[in-house]
């Protein structure tokens, strides 16, 4: 009989295809926040009094523990994809699981961090903000595009993850066919990466 | 790169002791840079800055990320992108020093 599931030839699977797409969207991230980290510098050596300046007014100690919070999610994501090659698909779960939870733990920390300079009535365009000196200005202009567009991107990695999730709880991820998880990783991974650069150019830089 | 040895390199296991050490590793070198930044002062931070932190990307980048077990193509690819970012970084830095 033709034209029957069982004629129908074997879904098609490209592996090394997957990852290099992946990593291919990976490059335009990475040259999206190269060019911010670019215009950074670039005002940063016009302006650098005034940005060590405002540097100082930003809480070191909850970059630092961002930081710690991303680095330790990028551990469980790794561990994560190891269960999944293992066959150990509760594990694997769980330590998703705990990756998005670390993930809006980072959020709750950025929250708090934002909502205090708001207080202060620092925010893009503020009054406040304008009376300042144009080099302090550039600062928190580049500070609020830069870590909010990385927290978006922290936002978006949990959608994909809590995606992941759900494909691992209905088996479509598994021991034999997990490339769409390791991408996953991968993308979460360089949003760490760009944490990493983050956290001295803002934080330490003062 | 062949499709088989593509595949072969997906299905490495990489031992979980390797990826508590990097990020063991990784904890301590945000610590240092941490202590140096905020200890010492101008020079010393500097240099710290522009050695530790991309060290702990490229541990990410090459265990994290699972580089050091892909093959040669995807190596050279990111090996071309990150190099193409480090000359425009570095043609800004030229370019602001002879102003």
């Amino acid at each position: 009989m033709t034209g029957s599931i069982a004629d129908a030839p074997a879904a098609h699977r490209d592996y090394g295809g997957a990852k290099i797409a992946m990593w291919l969207f990976l490059f335009t991230e990475i040259i999206l926040f190269g060019g911010l980290f670019i215009l950074y510098s670039a005002y940063r050596s016009k302006y650098p009094h005034e940005f060590h300046d405002a540097g100082n007014e930003l809480n070191y100690v909850i970059g630092v523990i961002n930081t710690l919070v991303l680095l330790t999610s990028s551990l469980s994501m790794a561990l994560s994809i190891s269960a999944v090659q293992k066959g150990q698909q509760r594990l694997a779960m769980l330590l998703v699981g705990l990756t998005v939870a670390l993930g809006a733990v980072f959020l709750v920390n950025k929250y708090f961090e934002w909502i205090a300079k708001f207080h202060h009535g620092l925010y893009p365009n503020s009054p406040d903000l304008l009376k300042r000196a144009p080099g302090e200005v550039l600062f928190f202009g580049l500070y609020f595009s830069m870590t909010g567009l990385h927290g978006v991107h922290v936002i978006a990695g949990m959608v994909l993850l809590s995606i992941m999730l759900v494909l691992l709880a209905r088996k479509r991820i598994h021991q034999k066919d997990y490339v769409k998880i390791e991408n996953a990783g991968l993308y979460w991974h360089l949003v760490d990466v760009i944490w990493i650069f983050l956290l001295p150019l803002f934080y330490l830089a003062a | 790169m062949t499709h088989a040895a593509i595949a072969e390199e997906t299905g490495h296991i990489v031992p979980n002791a390797t990826f508590i050490k990097v990020w063991a590793t990784l904890l301590v070198l945000t610590l240092i840079l941490t202590f140096v930044s905020k200890v010492f002062h101008e020079a010393l931070s500097v240099w710290a800055m522009l050695t530790i932190t991309p060290l702990k990307a490229g541990l990410v980048f090459y265990y994290f990320m699972h580089l050091k077990f892909e093959g040669p193509l995807l190596k050279a690819m990111v090996f071309v992108a990150l190099g193409t970012l480090v000359i425009f970084i570095g043609m800004l830095f030229f370019d602001l020093s002879f102003r």
